[in-house]
Parts: C-alpha cells; sequence; structure tokens
C-alpha cells in the first residue's frame, strides 16, 4: 500500500482567500500516522493559515480536506477535536484565571478522547508542569503556556497534531527536550506536523518537510535535499543565490 | 466531603434558612422581599458575567418580561399565582432566545445592544396600541392574587434554586468550561468544548432566574407600571452587587448584595440628603482599589473563596 492510501489526512488543492489575497493557492499534501511532516516556508507562505483551515478555525474557499477518509473543511473545530485533531497556537492561549490544572481538566472533560483519557497526573509530571499546577495559568512564563497548551491538545488524545511554532523561544536544553517528546509521541502512532523557522529543530525531528510559498507547496521531501533545491533557496535567500 | 455538598451545608442552607426565618423576627417584609429579589437578581448576572464575560447591561427586560408574563397571565387567564410564575419564567426563557444573536457581540458592544434590547422590550409593552393586553403605560393591578407571605417564599425557593446553579457551576466541568470559554473561545473549542451553545445555556438560564424573580414581584407587588418593573436600577444594582462581591465565585454576589444593599437601606433611612453622594463614593472606591470584588481581598492572597 503506498503512504498516500495509508495517510490519515489529505490535503488537496487546498484555497483560502482573504479578500483579494490568496493565503493557500491550490495546496495539496498528505501525512500517514507516526510520521512527522514539517511545514516550512518563508512569512506569509500560509503554514499558519494551512494549520487554521485543519483545525477548523477556517473553512475553506476551495479543495477539500480529507481526514481520516471522511471530508473534514469547514467542520467547527470542536467537532475535529472530537474526530482527532488538535494543535498548539503559535502565541499560547491558556484560559488564563483558571488553574493549570483546571486547564487541562477542561480539555479531559469536553475533548471526546477515545479510549482511556490520559492521566492529568502523568501529563503534568511529564511536560514539567508538576510544581505550578495549583497556580492560575497567568503565572507561567511562556515556555510553561506553550507546555500547557500542548497538554490541552494532547488531554484529547489527538491521532493528528498540529504544532504551530512550538519551539520558538525555548532554550537549547528545552529544544533537545521537547524533541524528545515529539518524537515519542509520533512513535505511538500520532500523526504531527510542525511549523517552524527553526531549520535545526525541523531536521532534528521531522522525517519529511513540505516547502510553501504563496500558498502552494514548491517542494516535498527530507530538509537536506530542500536545501539543495534551487526553487527553495530563490524563496528563502532570493533569486541570486540559486545558481 | 465533596466541595459542592460543603457549598450546599455551609453557603446556601444557612442562606435558606436565615431568610426563611427572618420574616418572624423582623417586621420591614418588603425590605427582606427585596433582598432576595436581588440576591436572585445578582446570581443571574453572575451565571452570565461572571462565568461567560457577557456584561447584561439591559438585564432588566427578562425581570420586566417575566413581572408582566405574570400580568397578562393573572388578568386574561385568571391563572394561578405560581403557574403564573412558571409562565413568566419562560416568557424570559423566549426573549433570551429571541436575542441570542447578541451573543455575537462581545464587551461594551454586547451590553449596549442587550441595553436597547431591554428598552425596546419597554416600549413594546408600554405602547398605549397594546393597552387590551399589556395594559400599555396604565400599568396593572392584579389584586386578585395579592399574597405577600406567599410571594416571598416563592422567592427564597428561587433564590435557592439559583444560587444551587450557581454552586453546580463553581463545581462541575460544564462551569469550568464556561469559563474557559470567557477566556478564550478559541482555545476552549480546541478543548472541544461547542462554545456556541455553552453560551446560549448559560444565557437563557440567566434569562430564566430573571424571569422568575420578575413573576414573583409581580405577585408580591400586584399594582405596577412598565417603568416600574423595566427600571433600569435593577440591572445596575443587580451588576453592581455582583461585581461588587465578586463574580465567578458563589459568594461573592451574596456578600455583595448584603452589604451594598444593607448599606444602601441604612444611608435611606438615617441620612437621605447624603445617599447619593456616599453611595457613588462607594462604588468609585470599588472600580479604583477593587475591580475584581471584595473576593480578591482574599484571593490576592493566595486564599480559595468558593
Amino acid at each position: 500500500m503506498s503512504p498516500e492510501q495509508n495517510s490519515i489526512l489529505k490535503v488537496s488543492k487546498l484555497v483560502k482567500r482573504f479578500g483579494g489575497f490568496h493565503a493557500l493557492d491550490g495546496l495539496s499534501f498528505h501525512v500517514v500516522p507516526g510520521e512527522i511532516l514539517g511545514l516550512v516556508g518563508p512569512n506569509g507562505s500560509g503554514k499558519t493559515t494551512a494549520i487554521n483551515v485543519i483545525s477548523g478555525l477556517y473553512a475553506p474557499d476551495g479543495g477539500e480536506v480529507v481526514f481520516d477518509g471522511a471530508s473534514s473543511g469547514g467542520v467547527a473545530s470542536h467537532k475535529l477535536v472530537h474526530r482527532g485533531i488538535n494543535r498548539t497556537f503559535q502565541v499560547p492561549k491558556p484560559f488564563l484565571s483558571l488553574t493549570v490544572r483546571e486547564n487541562i481538566q477542561v480539555a479531559l472533560a469536553y475533548g471526546g478522547a477515545t479510549g482511556a483519557p490520559p492521566s492529568i497526573a502523568e501529563l503534568l509530571e511529564e511536560y514539567r508542569l508538576k510544581e505550578v499546577a495549583d497556580r492560575p495559568a497567568a503565572d507561567l512564563n511562556s515556555a510553561q503556556q506553550k507546555m500547557l497548551d500542548l497538554t490541552r491538545a494532547l488531554a484529547t488524545r489527538p491521532r493528528l497534531l498540529l504544532l504551530d511554532e512550538l519551539a520558538a523561544g525555548l532554550n537549547p536544553a528545552e529544544l533537545d527536550w521537547i524533541a524528545g517528546r515529539i518524537k515519542a509521541l509520533a512513535a505511538t502512532g500520532m500523526a504531527i506536523i510542525v511549523v517552524e523557522h527553526l531549520m535545526g529543530f525541523i531536521e532534528q525531528i521531522t522525517d519529511r518537510v513540505i516547502v510553501l510559498n504563496a500558498g502552494k507547496e514548491i517542494f516535498e521531501g527530507t530538509l537536506a535535499t530542500a536545501v539543495r533545491e534551487p526553487q527553495v533557496i530563490e524563496v528563502f535567500l532570493g533569486g541570486e543565490h540559486a545558481h | 466531603m465533596h466541595n459542592a455538598s460543603k457549598h450546599l451545608l455551609f453557603i446556601l442552607a444557612p442562606l435558606v434558612v436565615v431568610f426563611a426565618l427572618l420574616p418572624g423576627v423582623y417586621q420591614n417584609h418588603l425590605l427582606l422581599f427585596n433582598f432576595v429579589i436581588f440576591l436572585i437578581l445578582a446570581q443571574g448576572v453572575n451565571i452570565i458575567y461572571g462565568f461567560t464575560g457577557y456584561l447584561p447591561f439591559g438585564y432588566v427586560g427578562f425581570f420586566g418580561a417575566g413581572a408582566y408574563g405574570f400580568a397578562i397571565m393573572v388578568m386574561h387567564l385568571q391563572t394561578p399565582a405560581p403557574l403564573a410564575v412558571l409562565v413568566g419564567g419562560v416568557v424570559a426563557l423566549a426573549l433570551g432566545l429571541l436575542l441570542t444573536p447578541l451573543l455575537r457581540l462581545s464587551g461594551a458592544y454586547f451590553a449596549i445592544a442587550n441595553l436597547a434590547a431591554s428598552l425596546a422590550v419597554l416600549h413594546f409593552v408600554a405602547n398605549p396600541a397594546l393597552e387590551g393586553i399589556t395594559k400599555g403605560p396604565y400599568g396593572v393591578s392584579l389584586t386578585g392574587t395579592f399574597n405577600p407571605t406567599h410571594a416571598y417564599y416563592a422567592a427564597v425557593v428561587v433564590m435557592a434554586l439559583t444560587v444551587g446553579a450557581v454552586i453546580y457551576l463553581k463545581n462541575s466541568p460544564f462551569g469550568l468550561a464556561l469559563q474557559a470559554v470567557r477566556e478564550d473561545a478559541v482555545s476552549a473549542s480546541m478543548a472541544g468544548v461547542n462554545i456556541i451553545k455553552m453560551r446560549v445555556i448559560a444565557w437563557l438560564a440567566s434569562a430564566l432566574v430573571a424571569g422568575l424573580a420578575g413573576g414573583i414581584y409581580a405577585w408580591y407587588v400586584s399594582v405596577f407600571y412598565p417603568d416600574n418593573v423595566f427600571s433600569g436600577e435593577f440591572s445596575i444594582f443587580a451588576i453592581v452587587f455582583a461585581l461588587f462581591g465578586g463574580v465567578a465565585t458563589i459568594t461573592g454576589p451574596i456578600v455583595g448584595v448584603l452589604i451594598l444593599y444593607g448599606i444602601y437601606n441604612l444611608i435611606g433611612f438615617t441620612t437621605p440628603q447624603y445617599f447619593q453622594l456616599i453611595y457613588g463614593l462607594l462604588i468609585m472606591g470599588l472600580v479604583l482599589f477593587l475591580p475584581a470584588g471584595l473576593v480578591s481581598l482574599a484571593t490576592r492572597r493566595g486564599w480559595h473563596v468558593p
């Protein structure tokens, strides 16, 4: 069976317009369970928009999104969460006045996690939030807020996890540690899409990358091959570097 | 003991017992009745504002709709008072449903639109062309059902149910999810919460309790004009009391009503000439120094306030 048939998410010819601007202009890619896929590209190339459409924040203006064999474009976010999609946000959005523990409890109670829901104590322990479990989320530093955002997502037992610049702002030790965690999640069969600017981090964790430019994919393959591709170099560094 | 049982035993039960027994020892029953009505309204504001962040500046619209629902049932169908109170609640619920599109707005825009909606309902009810149904601006007189004692105890029952509802919100995943929606709707939906459904439920619950309170108020006073039961003072007082104590808690609005409405009446009895001055200064002080309410004095120190 080819990987495409095996895919848990298949995006075809996706279009998203904001007024006259085509944020996504015919984007197509797929991801299979257990795979870590990187979405890279310059600012404004449509990475976050793609994540927002896949997670139900925006309805697509064209093309289709198929999750687990069923069309999922334009379906409300909370329903997609119940089907098994979750995400983190570039700027974490915890429930500031609730405690860390309560933040996770909401997702546990409403996330519709299939099978046994993950244990709150384990999540707190694994993502280094145990010490601050009973403090309001507003007291957390930005790295901790990112981890809380991630645990909120994991509490719903996603089968597809979208990470929007999770690594930005973490120190090198934290980066290594979170890279290990992401790989461990993928090893359980979770499909993971990572949007990231830190190429070292992308290289460390991804199996494959999609390079986006102007809302379309211009390259698919490993990051090592991508950096030798003239079109990719042109997009990132400008035309004169491509030759 | 489970938290919810503690709250029922140590907050709700004493409150109900005190207000059930007070008429036997204190003669000013109207004042006691008003306390109970404001306890209901302040907790109603707590449900919608404290747990979802929508500030209902036109909250009195539901109260007045409940009062007129009661009056119309009694005047035209000779309905027994308790049943007419329930109809008052249903009328407010229906008005709440009609106004659900307002929930698309947020912040000051919602507050202003809600205020406008309550004024629209007032002028609809007070329209002389509807004299046959609502008696228009000329007011209603419901001497047939007049029974302040029964109305008072009905108010205590509704207060108990309302405080019970807030205790549920404070101790259930449902209440937690409502607060999550208030804090960040996008993140809440990514926690699997159906944000529209949650907001509508909280909105309708707060409309229902105000409608029941309005129906009971009509039962108690029996003679009133549209301007009485749609008076903006009800909205303002309920909001100020809830905020003074501290919203999204069970005790905050209760403390707020007991203290502020207590002071209000104390000044009113002793030095009415200074009333507005003192009250105005008090509210300014609150907004400047305790924007999160009295309970924040405790929560700032890390104490948990139910």
